[in-house]
């Protein structure tokens, strides 16, 4: 957060050496390495998005018409997708379970970080360590015993199990962002609030967090971002279809060998990213900071 | 006389409180009420799990039947298994050359966005959506884009007279490797050069101004400024990103499952196939702890990285 402040002043500082960047050197050196890193990053999309809009015979037949652009754009691919399949459901799903996951976890972040950075009980520095170390505990190593666990709760199959297993990778992120938000914010006024006679729950709910707010989009919007990414325990513990999320669906349900499939494919693709990315698009400076405040702290 | 009436009803009026001020002052009660949600949740769902893992791997444990305790025959029948080490190699490979080219491309991006340049916000978002748009969703695109037949790039490489026949992307073992490899890389290097840009960030122009009068070279520069001051960040960083390479699962699952003859098979995909598909819990479980020595290894560089960026800074190890 310093940083963005800061920022302006740098760029003032380091004109007093621009001059000795040429025009010519800048193209070379700069816009075109630029370009060229930003084509191939955004390739993947435009060519999901063309797909998705691209009348059928066009997307086989790659020789009359140009591949690379779209003539007589069809929303075909799109209409079925919404109204003639799963589809809405899934990404109901999928919103369902982020939501919830991302709510819970939040919760428990905020008490848990306020704990380890204000209240610092004995052991807290041991506490953090240990929930720093959870951070780095892959999703790929606890599946298999997870789902033995599930099983046994009766949650097998249940959108439940999603939405207690996904707070075991936000909570260990949140945490850890949220510390660096609540570390910022003065101890002074803390002790006043104190001294008034106001409870801890008192102080975190009206001085901290209303402080903390950038924090909490922070943490949120990241959340909800791993949560609609997650793959590997939505794949193990459901197995019917309309429990799906969208990424499961999407390997699972459309993969039927037509040779046409790649227009509604490529259709749910985009679908299932646009939400992400239009929030992404409202709160690019808070997911910047989210990224860069967990590793940075 | 009334001073005294007024002081016994004080500790009178104490001592019927006493328990409920004693625990609402009290850290460590108040530390634990705070931390009960957090720590529910990660021991009921992630330190159990992870005990239960290694201890699955001692059994012979199937899906739907409690397994009892074989010692070490999951690893003594891992270790003459083919296939495994075939995943183990995988790994290593997709693990150290990914990560060494999403180093690479992310520093350099990141130099690239530190430079002045117009509408760099703008810019700036772009770059991130590889890692904002979910892992198997642009991992469904790049399927379609290495389709065997309709190929994009195929189409784009005949036309322009380089080749004569379609590549054969996902169809051959090294073809595979290769082109997913390039999908991780595609798909981690935004993370990298944005955490790294603010490292950059940070970095005070006058030590450049200064050096530069000296008549250092831009080299000179990155080497003895950038590098050094940045090398506490890139520590943590690549630690991440060599956790997450290692134990990838959705990429590869949603272009190959391991195909073809098992060539693109890591670690994490194989213990799905062994431990969910096949329904071998133990023999999965074995494949997973498996992978824990490497993670230690991960943890350790990573954690020595935030103490050595402390004690740079001049703060306090907390």
């Amino acid at each position: 957060m310093t940083e963005a402040t800061a920022k302006p002043d740098m760029n003032d500082a380091s004109e007093g050496m621009s001059y000795l960047d040429g025009g010519m050197r800048k193209i070379v050196y700069v816009y075109l390495p630029l370009a060229l890193i930003m084509v191939v990053l955004i390739f993947p999309f435009y060519w999901m998005v063309l797909t998705s809009i691209k009348p059928e015979d066009q997307l086989i037949d790659m020789d009359k018409y140009n591949p690379f652009f779209v003539v007589g754009p069809t929303m075909k691919h799109i209409t079925k997708l919404l109204f003639e399949s799963n589809y809405p459901q899934w990404l109901w799903n999928t919103m369902y379970v982020s939501v919830i996951a991302t709510f819970l976890s939040l919760i428990a972040s905020v008490l848990a970080a306020y704990a380890l950075v204000r209240i610092r009980f004995r052991g807290a520095e041991m506490v953090g360590a240990a929930i720093f170390l959870a951070y780095l505990v892959p999703p790929s190593i606890l599946f298999i015993p997870l789902a033995t666990i599930i099983q046994w709760y009766g949650l097998f199959d249940s959108p439940i199990s999603l939405i207690l297993v996904y707070p075991t990778i936000l909570i260990p992120f949140s945490t850890w962002l949220l510390m660096g938000y609540f570390k910022t914010i003065p101890y002074e006024l803390e002790e006043c609030a104190l001294i008034d006679g106001a409870s801890r729950f008192q102080i975190l709910f009206k001085i901290i967090l209303p402080l903390a707010v950038p924090g909490l989009i922070s943490a949120s919007i990241f959340s909800l971002t791993l949560c609609w990414n997650e793959f590997i325990y939505a794949l193990t513990f459901l197995s019917s279809s309309e429990n799906k999320t969208v990424p499961v669906a999407i390997v699972s349900e459309f993969v039927d060998g037509d040779i046409y499939r790649w227009g509604s494919l490529m259709a749910g693709a985009l679908v299932g990213s646009l939400p992400l990315v239009i929030l992404y698009s409202f709160f690019v400076e808070h997911y910047v900071s989210a990224m860069t405040g967990a590793v940075k702290e | 006389m009334s001073q005294m009436t007024a002081s016994g009803a004080g500790s009178a009026g104490r001592s019927e409180r006493t328990l409920w001020q004693r625990l609402s002052h009290d850290r460590n009660f108040l530390g634990l009420v705070f931390m009960i949600p957090a720590a529910a949740i990660l021991l009921m769902f992630l330190a159990y799990p992870l005990f239960k893992g290694v201890w699955l791997s001692f059994t012979d444990a199937k899906i739907g039947r409690d397994g009892v305790w074989i010692g070490l025959e999951n690893y003594e029948w891992l270790w003459d298994d083919k296939i495994f080490w075939l995943s183990v190699f995988n790994t290593l490979v997709y693990t150290i050359v990914a990560s060494i080219f999403k180093f690479a491309v992310g520093l350099y991006l990141a130099l690239l966005l530190n430079e002045k340049l117009p509408f760099k916000a703008l810019i700036r978002s772009i770059v991130l959506i590889p890692f904002v748009v979910p892992t198997v969703l642009s991992a469904i695109a790049f399927w379609w884009i290495y389709d065997s037949q309709f190929s994009i790039i195929s189409w784009s490489l005949k036309n322009m007279g380089l080749i004569n026949e379609n590549i054969n992307f996902l169809g051959d073992p090294n073809n595979a490797r290769a082109s997913l490899i390039f999908a991780n890389i595609w798909r981690g290097v935004p993370f990298i050069a944005i955490t790294l840009l603010a490292g950059l960030q940070t970095v005070s122009p006058s030590l450049y101004e200064a050096a530069t009068l000296d008549g250092a070279t831009r080299w000179q520069n990155f080497w003895y400024i950038t590098f050094p001051l940045l090398t506490p960040i890139i520590a943590v960083v690549m630690t991440f990103s060599v956790l997450f390479t290692f134990t990838d699962f959705q990429l590869i699952w949603a272009m190959t499952r391991g195909g073809p003859v098992n060539a693109t098979h890591l670690m994490a995909t194989l213990g799905y196939q062994r431990a969910i598909m096949a329904g071998n819990l133990g023999e999965g479980s074995a494949i997973a702890t498996a992978m824990v020595p490497f993670l230690l290894v991960a943890i350790m560089v990573s954690w020595f990285g935030l103490q050595r960026r402390k004690w740079q800074q001049g703060g306090r190890d907390d």
